[in-house]
């Protein structure tokens, strides 16, 4: 199963290095980055392989929002189908 | 592969716009609850909607979190409780609200809808104990929603009933008159009650349903008003197209996560109702979504063809997202949950008259409206008797759910709480309607009824 990790915010030193920490360390594989920064604003969506992951969806979802609240960022973790079947036939 | 677009579109969806799924409502048969001795059936029926509905909040609880899409209620829904204690040899049926109460509590939804009776045709000695007990039940329990379908295309309607009702609403009025009346909030009179209603007050578990299901009502007028601000000017062609796939988008949403929740307890999926739901938050209105169609206030002349417009699209873009569509399915336009509404009604744009005509072209009925608290209950069983023609003859559900808010008078404003918002009392036609009412009898069914 696949999901997608979305982060907003301002940028700053180690957000890229926090979040994928954090996943390897939970048997998380990164499949693709999408990443940009327009006026000081930092957007990431990461597509990420859950198959083997070692923690439960939700407690992963918990923990990166700890992340995120600690750096000051938007994180959050959704499942990969709800963008498929919300915006393709 | 990442699309960026269509991942930040959804996020901006949910923060900004208040996407959301309206609610999760388990379903469950209460049939084979039935039993002559009322505390036997009513130890059957917390038996049985346990053991099904232990699991409810912590599934979609889990569900929403992995999707990251917010589900706000869940509900249970039940056999009408008329039909389930007729068998009894109680003489009236409060306790058998108490216990839905206690179930409600125990599992933690929101709301538990079926303390219903059908009568469009006649009362069995089921439905006049039940209907008699609604005042008492609605004030001695929290979560318990009541309804009673008074009216059908193909039965007529029931105006003896329909003038017992007017008086229940008076009495729950009165029973709940220091929350402003808020009893009269958890009841609903119907003219074509569907059997798979997710939505409250009016949800039921029909007798043609299955043992379980799981049901899911979407929401969205947020999103559906933001689409809209970025074709301004733009044709009725476009409006319409763009309404059509904003809903297919939210629908297609609220399915997944429904069929999800229904996988994981293994209750077979029911249906998704397609109706724009709206909440008292700001931006999170049905009349907003008019106004920016073209209305200057909702309620002046053009409201209705907006509406009636908005309501085909979304069921249309609704249509073709989901599998099993049911329950009303349409806009909703209750007045106290919906903060241009209110608005409206504030300004004098809106009327209980605007609001009959819109109820012609949308899914339900005169919802949510606060009347004086003096109100005779010849007058709220005339209401309701209009309502009824209105859907008896256009082979639709309608509804009405209006709150004479004892006390207050026109342009007062009752406070019901939460979801249910607050409303500013609105003006009604002084003359009487006591002789009309006082007729009793019942309606003939429609000419177009005989279809056969």
């Amino acid at each position: 199963m696949r999901s997608v990790v979305t982060i907003i915010g301002k940028d700053k030193v180690g957000i890229i290095a926090n979040i994928s920490g954090l996943l390897a360390d939970k048997n998380v594989n990164i499949l693709d980055i999408n990443q940009t920064v327009m006026q000081e604003y930092f957007t990431m969506i990461m597509l990420v392989d859950i198959s083997n992951l070692s923690i439960s969806l939700v407690d992963l979802k918990n923990e990166l929002e700890k992340i995120g609240k600690e750096m000051g960022l938007s994180v959050r973790l959704q499942r990969e189908d709800i963008f498929n079947k919300m915006h393709e036939l | 592969m990442i699309n960026r677009n269509n991942i930040l579109e959804t996020i901006k969806m949910i923060d900004e716009q208040k996407f959301d799924i309206r609610t999760i409502t388990l379903g469950v048969s209460l049939l084979d609850c039935a039993d002559t001795s009322g505390e036997k059936s009513r130890m059957k029926i917390y038996d049985k909607v346990l053991r099904y509905a232990e699991k409810l909040v912590p599934t979609v609880e889990t569900v929403e979190k992995e999707f990251g899409i917010p589900i706000i209620n869940k509900r249970i829904s039940v056999t009408p409780i008329a039909l389930v204690a007729g068998s009894s040899n109680d003489k009236d049926y409060v306790e058998y609200a108490k216990i839905l109460d206690i179930i409600a509590k125990e599992v933690g939804v929101d709301f538990i809808g079926g303390f219903s009776a059908l009568v469009h045709k006649g009362n069995s000695k089921g439905d006049d104990i039940l209907i008699d007990s609604i005042p008492a039940s609605l004030y001695e329990t929290n979560k318990v929603c009541s309804s009673v379908n008074l009216a059908s295309t193909r039965a007529g309607i029931n105006m003896n009933a329909v003038k017992r009702v007017g008086e229940i609403v008076k009495e729950t009025a009165y029973l709940t008159r220091h929350e402003d009346s808020v009893g009269c909030a958890k009841f609903v009179a119907f003219s074509n009650a569907v059997e798979d209603n997710p939505f409250m007050a009016g949800a039921f578990h029909g007798i043609g349903e299955r043992e379980v299901s799981i049901s899911v009502g979407v929401s969205g007028p947020g999103v559906v008003k933001n689409a809209l601000e970025k074709v301004k000017g733009e044709s009725f062609d476009v409006v319409s197209e763009t309404i059509k796939k904003t809903a297919f988008k939210i629908t297609r949403a609220g399915e997944l996560m429904a069929k999800e929740v229904s996988k994981r307890m293994d209750i077979p999926f029911g249906i998704m109702d397609l109706s724009l739901a709206p909440t008292p938050a700001i931006g999170d209105s049905v009349a907003e979504i008019l106004e920016e169609i073209g209305v200057e206030s909702c309620g002046t002349h053009g409201t209705t063809v907006a509406l009636a417009m908005l309501n085909d699209a979304v069921k249309k873009g609704g249509i073709m997202a989901s599998s099993h569509v049911g329950g009303l399915s349409g806009a909703f336009i209750p007045v106290s949950e919906d903060q241009g509404m209110i608005d409206s009604v504030n300004r004098g744009s809106l009327s209980i008259d605007k609001l009959e005509a819109m109820t012609c072209v949308c899914s339900v009925g005169l919802d949510m409206i606060a009347i004086p608290g003096d109100t005779p209950a010849t007058t709220i069983s005339a209401i309701i008797a209009d309502e009824c023609a209105i859907g008896m003859i256009n082979n639709k559900s309608t509804a009405v759910r209006v709150i004479p808010v004892y006390g207050k008078k026109v342009g007062e404003i009752a406070e019901f709480g939460g979801l249910l918002g607050h409303a500013p009392v609105i003006q009604l036609n002084s003359y009487s309607s006591k002789k009309l009412i006082n007729r009793g009898g019942r309606i003939p069914a429609p000419v177009h009824s005989f279809k056969n």
